[in-house]
């Protein structure tokens, strides 16, 4: 080949290398920016207080977000309860029992489109067949909301991560003559177990951040509640209240809570990756 | 997966048996050719010959058993490569027996024969016919040819015996030509053989056409 | 020896595909019976009709008849756990489950309704020491079957198709995925497994059938163009196809 080519060839590649590079650094230097500000204003704001201790009266210095953490806590557990037993059998009724069945598409065509749906959207929705009829915001009604937001996370990727085992496993396990709901619970289960709980583990994730949808919901509370049927506080709520309030020490409890949340969110996702990197490593 | 080479390999085998048989058959018919004429010289040329013969038996051996071990022949391919293996080892052995025409005919010398032969070139040219026969029922695939083949060893031995009797006849008569005509007993009686290995060669055929043993004419010698 | 499985006027659709036509068979009892012929010659479909792992489809339709120990399989109604649970399978990769080696045999055992767990050890054990893994496994018991080679995984399977304690064997072409050393091992064992079970066998090598097998069938288009001892088939072949097959004139 005549060098000149060789060389034509080497400039393309370096300058399309060399663009790809530049976006590349263009995305990460904005998260590396939000990590950086959540970081230093975060983590001064927290304290022994901040973790123990219910919120001050409003302009008033001190107090912690305990609650909102608690609330957190609280809907968060209750939501994967609902959401990901219900979401694991949708998924595995999309991957062993109605492929392609027209409700199996049906199920899967709606999932995918609640995954992109707003989650404002799913608050208003939980507003009106929750709130509404039983007269107020609660606890419940947050964790329903969650739940749906959940769901179809959840079912998608237990239905991808279900299909990932081989048929031949399937068949092999019902030509021992097992029926089909021990070759799902016993065999395909086991194959698929560490990719559901990275699938679940990456939705708790998901819904631990979620703000919008619990405004029409949990909505907020300035005092400990564990019951289902009233209010609760969570960061992020605490976090939408505080950010917008006239105190510096709102702000820096938002910047706290942000901190925190952001933390968990990223321990969660971290677990979730190292699960996944064990199984194609081993 | 049609196999091309290792056809063409099991075709050149029997390409080079056939060659084989031309070579033995040309043995046979030169050996009586200067047994009849006295050509020591031609005979001589015979007994080195068979040399040639016997090292193309055992390249067709080979290529036999080289195939066997690379191409795991099956069927009608394996027959094949087992009659071959059989025929060979016949069609040496009738090479050998022409030699030992021609050894006789030296050891006769240039001197005249006991009688004129008339018997044994019959017998000859049907012991060759025989074997010619075989071998293109071999090539054709012919079981029934060759089954056919296998009878007329009946009337070579029955020329045998007529030579036989006459030699010895000749011999009571006249016990000074006794180590001569014995030298002719003993030609007759090597074409008799080859007349048995053909028969050989003709059940290999029938084996490998129909893949069934079958024991054909036995001679009586 | 009888006859295990006879096999009449078997017809098979895939859908509107007739991909089996009017196939008879025997197979002997305590015997090794290899089904050989081309791609797509339907050898495999028909080991698939023996076990119905059709019926896992939809679409697949069965006619005529297979006569188990006396019994047609092609019954509506008739027990597919039942049935598959006397009549066992091996896959042409071997499909280890995502368990250890214990547990998947275990599966096999549970299966069987066998659910002492210190009978399962013994029972492990002798399973393991049919398909002749014991001595490569006894020390690594509770590791993942998937850590095993690919010789080892397709022994595994077979220890574990014999732990449900089936009457027949089916395998699909057990050997393709394996080196020459770990298929004589698994060669071996199927002449060991032929004195308890009946084993039925797909393979493309044909010398493999010839080394194993006591009968052999001749698939092609569907059809079976020759049925019998092996030791004809592979030296005397009466159809012509089979014989331009096995000697590699086409195929």
């Amino acid at each position: 080949m005549p060098n000149f080519l060789y060389t034509r060839r080497k400039i393309t590649n370096y300058a399309a290398l060399g663009a790809s590079l530049l976006s590349a650094a263009f995305g990460v230097a904005f998260l590396v920016w939000i990590l950086k500000d959540v970081l230093v204003m975060g983590a001064g704001a927290l304290s022994p207080a901040f973790f123990t201790e219910l919120p001050a009266p409003p302009g008033e210095a001190g107090g912690g977000l305990a609650n909102a953490i608690g609330g957190t806590l609280l809907l968060t557990v209750i939501a994967t309860a609902i959401g990901v037993p219900s979401g694991i059998l949708a998924g595995t009724y999309l991957s062993e029992y109605g492929r392609g069945s027209r409700l199996a598409s049906a199920v899967r065509f709606i999932a995918d489109i609640l995954v992109s749906a707003p989650s404002i959207v799913i608050g208003i929705f939980v507003y009106a067949i929750i709130v509404r009829p039983s007269g107020g915001f609660s606890a419940i009604a947050g964790a329903v909301a969650l739940a749906i937001i959940m769901l179809p996370v959840v079912i998608r990727t237990a239905e991808e991560v279900l299909k990932l085992v081989p048929d031949a496993t399937r068949e092999a396990a019902l030509a021992l003559g097992a029926p089909h709901w021990k070759v799902t619970v016993f065999v395909v289960y086991r194959g698929a177990a560490r990719g559901i709980t990275t699938g679940v583990m990456l939705a708790v994730a998901r819904v631990s951040g979620e703000t919008a949808p619990l405004l029409f919901t949990s909505f907020n509370n300035s005092f400990w509640n564990w019951k289902l049927n009233e209010p609760v506080s969570t960061l992020t709520v605490a976090i939408f209240n505080y950010a917008m309030g006239p105190y510096d020490d709102w702000h820096a409890k938002a910047w706290g809570a942000a901190f925190l949340i952001t933390a968990a969110v990223l321990f969660v996702t971290v677990t979730a990756r190292l699960v996944v990197g064990r199984r194609h490593g081993g | 997966m049609t196999r091309e080479a290792y056809h063409k390999s099991l075709r050149e085998a029997q390409d080079e048996l056939m060659r084989l048989s031309e070579m033995a058959g040309a043995a046979l018919k030169a050996s009586m050719e200067a047994l009849r004429k006295r050509d020591v010289e031609a005979s001589r040329r015979i007994v080195r010959n068979d040399a040639l013969v016997n090292k193309k038996r055992f390249e067709i051996e080979e290529r036999c058993i080289y195939l066997i071990a690379t191409q795991q022949p099956m069927a009608v391919d394996l027959r094949t490569l087992a009659a071959i293996i059989n025929i060979v080892t016949d069609l040496e052995r009738i090479g050998d027996h022409a030699e030992g025409i021609a050894r006789i005919s030296i050891s006769i010398g240039d001197g005249p024969l006991v009688k004129p032969l008339v018997d044994m070139p019959v017998m000859a040219d049907k012991a060759l016919s025989m074997l010619q026969r075989c071998m293109k029922a071999f090539m054709e695939r012919d079981a029934g040819t060759a089954r056919r083949i296998c009878d007329e060893d009946d009337a070579v031995d029955a020329l045998y015996d007529a030579i036989y009797d006459e030699l010895i006849h000749l011999m009571i008569e006249d016990p000074r030509i006794i180590k001569d005509a014995t030298y002719l007993i003993w030609a007759a009686h090597n074409i008799e053989r080859i007349a048995d290995r053909a028969t050989n060669i003709a059940e290999r055929v029938v084996y490998m056409v129909t893949g069934k043993m079958e024991e054909m004419n036995v001679s009586k010698y | 020896m009888g006859e295990k499985i006879t096999i009449k006027r078997l017809n098979f659709f895939y859908g509107p595909k007739h991909a089996l036509k009017n196939v008879n068979l025997a197979v002997g009892d305590r015997e090794i019976t290899a089904l050989i012929g081309p791609s797509g010659c339907g050898k495999t479909t028909f080991l698939r009709c023996l076990n119905r792992m059709h019926d896992l489809y939809p679409g697949n339709r069965y006619e005529g008849e297979i006569i188990l120990d006396g019994a047609d399989i092609l019954l509506p109604g008739l027990d597919l756990i039942k049935l598959r649970s006397k009549v066992g399978m091996v896959f042409q990769k071997p499909t280890p489950f995502p368990m250890s080696i214990f547990d998947n045999i275990a599966f096999g055992l549970k299966l069987n309704g066998r659910r002492d767990r210190r009978d399962a050890a013994a029972r492990v054990e002798a399973a393991l020491k049919v398909s002749a893994l014991w001595d490569e496994t006894k020390d690594r018991l509770h590791e993942p079957a998937l850590a095993l080679s690919g010789g080892q995984q397709q022994r595994l399977c077979i220890a574990r198709a014999i732990a449900v304690e089936p009457e027949v064997i089916l395998m699909d072409e057990p050997c393709s995925a394996l080196d020459p050393v770990a298929t004589a091992k698994i060669e071996d064992l199927m002449s060991e497994l032929k004195r308890n079970y009946t084993v039925v066998i797909v393979t493309h090598n044909m010398q493999q059938a010839a080394r194993v097998s006591d009968r052999t069938g001749f698939f092609m288009m569907g059809e079976v163009m020759e049925f019998g001892p092996t030791r004809k088939i592979f030296t005397a072949p009466a159809n012509k196809l089979t014989e331009d097959y096995i000697t590699g004139r086409f195929g």
